[in-house]
């Protein structure tokens, strides 16, 4: 206990700080698995609103993802003559839904037939939207894209751990309940006895005397244990009926030391990232509904198969060399300007006229692993015996997490997990195995969690992003020295191109990012082009 | 306990399908033969094999015959670039362009025991051994 100004008595805000680190801890992999989950608030500046496109100014869009169909739909409302060029034979790029029916072959020349049943569907790349992602919000709302919530914290939703508990999962509200109330006794023991020394003053204590018992379920002594209130938080052993059934029966708290060992508190923070926060929506249907309702506006734009392999410019115009898909039909197009949306790492192998700054730029960015795994069972069986209704369950396996559907809920029909969704070493180590393989990993995992696996699946699909012919990875995975370096080399106008996905953002991997880079990329060239004229 | 561990790695390198059909009574239903996979944020592999199993083959294909979509991921295989050994070390520990580096996820050891494989594999025959100290020096 120390004095400070005016004689208070103060609790150190290090000392808590660093109780609080010593119990809460944090691993590698969670902040890893984190990376791109730093962006904050999207600063969406509204409905961009070109005018005055000089006549006849063409411009070429490479590439029909997300990005791209917002530059496309965007630059044709200003009067320019827009043509888009894509690769695959479809828009949307990785905004992609996988469905009963659709085929897709990966790197390697592995196949997959998705023989998910109508209506059933995985999204192998974004999957969820929050609500301060304004950009990608606003193109939904703009084209009539109907949302429905996303389920990301679900606390009836398992966590898991192959070394605690026995390898049995744990309900999200036990950990989180028992953990929020061990940690409010501790630190209550800790003020009572004036452990802490400095920088909370007396009043401030009894404040967060009070604090801590409402946040951690404490009772009138500041315990945690089996009440009333824990287990309106955790759950009751006999839950509290009607008439003249069982009197409610407490639930007994998870043990501090068993828990803390346990590592499962690592998942309890993953709702707390703003892009994680609640209300956080899908489309109804897929996560390929928004660019396709992009794509509807600006479709007679779009041409499909057409790979691009040489991007030359003059100080005249922009000449862009294709084939076909397959390496064919090599032919050319022109234009007065060109906004480029391919991926770094495929764009890094495509001959393109730029200075040095953005060739170097291009060349700096990595491309991130990750697997995703669509599993369809015979039945709803997480919500008909498990009681899970949309949400995630987190395991230290290297399947990672399984997450349930967040739509058609109490179906009687099929249901469609995402099995596993995967990041480092694993994913690695899952890309490299043949499709068939990824899947009974994915199930033979995930029944640990689900032993009703085992019974009832039926079939799925599995993308690792690495065999994405188109990407060629997941997504740039900027370093820190790296942005330093190139980020604005990447993102300046070069002559007569401009380049501009989620790779040129600073909130890469979401689509929101790919939104803000179409905006800002366009708006910059067309006020060139407009002071050019 | 050992026996099966021991059964099931050799599995792996044999092709199980004429093993488990020699060791019925050691491999159960509900506990199918699983590949290595690695725990955490280190690969668990060891052995040039499974070391190019677990990191390279994804991209550049089990028989390191490369890959070609919008872009591609060059051959492993009779790739003349090989020659220079720091080229590869280089490559694996920090990255090429859109190939992310796996420094971090990797020993010396395991990184030169990946070079070396590929080097003296599918097609490549470059006998200079790479030590983990030449790898500590490109780190």
């Amino acid at each position: 206990m120390s004095k400070q100004d005016g004689g208070q008595e103060l609790i150190s805000r290090r000392a808590l700080l660093s109780m609080i680190g010593k119990v809460a801890g944090g691993s590698a992999m969670y902040t890893a698995m984190n990376a791109m989950g730093f962006a904050a608030e999207s600063p969406y500046a509204g409905r961009l609103n070109l005018q005055g496109a000089p006549k006849g100014t063409t411009i070429l869009v490479l590439g029909a993802g997300v990005t791209g169909l917002v530059a496309a739909f965007e630059l044709r409302n200003a009067g320019y003559q827009v043509k888009v060029l894509e690769y695959n034979n479809r828009a949307g790029g990785r905004a992609w839904t996988l469905r009963g029916g659709d085929e897709y072959t990966e790197l390697g020349g592995f196949t997959q037939r998705c023989e998910f049943d109508k209506g059933l569907y995985i999204n192998p790349g974004p999957w969820r939207i929050p609500y301060h992602h304004y950009g990608i919000l606003d193109y939904a709302k703009r084209l009539g894209v109907p949302l429905e919530p996303f389920i990301q914290v679900n606390y009836n939703a398992y966590l898991h751990s192959k070394k605690a508990y026995g390898g049995v999962p744990q309900r999200f509200r036990h950990v989180q309940t028992d953990y929020q109330g061990h940690v409010a006794e501790l630190l209550s023991k800790a003020v009572n006895k004036n452990q802490l020394d400095q920088a909370v003053t007396t009043e401030d204590k009894e404040k967060l005397l009070a604090s801590l018992r409402s946040w951690g379920a404490l009772d009138k002594d500041n315990r945690y244990l089996a009440s009333h209130e824990s287990s309106g938080r955790r759950g009751y052993d006999v839950p509290p009926g009607g008439g003249l059934m069982p009197k409610p029966v407490p639930s007994q708290p998870l043990a501090l030391s068993e828990l803390l060992q346990s590592g499962l508190w690592a998942h309890l923070a993953q709702g707390n990232d703003q892009t994680h926060h609640s209300a956080i929506f899908q489309p109804v249907g897929g996560m390929d509904q928004i660019a396709q309702a992009i794509y509807r506006q600006v479709a007679d734009l779009v041409q499909f198969n057409a790979k691009v392999t040489k991007i030359e410019q003059s100080e005249r115009g922009v000449t862009v060399s294709y084939t076909d898909s397959a390496g064919g039909n090599l032919q050319q197009t022109k234009a007065d300007w060109c906004v480029c949306t391919i991926p770094l790492s495929i764009l890094s192998q495509i001959d393109i006229t730029v200075g040095a700054a953005m060739l170097d730029a291009i060349q700096a960015v990595p491309y991130e692993a990750s697997v995703k795994v669509g599993l369809q069972f015979k039945r709803r069986f997480w919500e008909q015996d498990d009681s899970i209704y949309g949400g995630i369950s987190y395991t230290d396996m290297p399947i990672q997490m399984v997450s349930y559907p967040s739509t058609g809920y109490g179906s009687p029909g099929k249901g469609v997990m995402l099995g596993a969704y995967i990041w480092g070493p694993n994913a690695y180590e899952f890309t490299s195995l043949e499709p068939k393989e990824r899947v009974r990993l994915a199930v033979h995992y995930g029944s640990k969690i689900h032993p009703q696996y085992l019974q009832e699946f039926e079939t799925g699909v599995a993308v690792g992003w690495h065999r994405v012919p188109w990407t060629n990875g997941c997504f740039g995975n900027w370093s820190e020295a790296a942005r330093t370096q190139h980020y604005k080399n990447l993102c300046q106008i070069d002559g007569r191109i401009v380049l501009a996905g989620e790779h040129a953002s600073l909130i890469p991997a979401w689509q929101e990012g790919a939104v803000l880079s179409a905006h800002d990329a366009i708006s910059r060239l067309h006020a060139q082009i407009k002071s050019k004229a | 306990m050992k026996a099966i561990i021991f059964c099931r790695a050799l599995a792996l390198q044999l092709g199980c399908a004429t093993l488990l059909s020699l060791t019925p009574a050691l491999v159960h239903a509900d506990d199918p033969v699983l590949p290595p996979i690695s725990e955490g944020w280190r690969f668990i592999e060891q052995d040039g094999p499974s070391l190019y199993r677990a990191i390279c083959q994804g991209c550049h294909m089990p028989d390191g015959q490369g890959a070609k979509g919008a872009g591609m991921y060059p051959a492993l295989a009779n790739n003349p670039r090989l020659a220079a050994s720091p080229y590869i070390v280089y490559n694996v520990l920090h990255g090429r362009h859109g190939m992310p580096g796996f420094g971090n996820f990797l020993s010396d050891a395991q990184v030169a025991t990946v070079a070396n494989y590929v080097r003296s594999n599918m097609g490549n025959h470059y006998s200079d051994a790479v030590s983990a100290a030449d790898v500590a020096k490109l780190r």
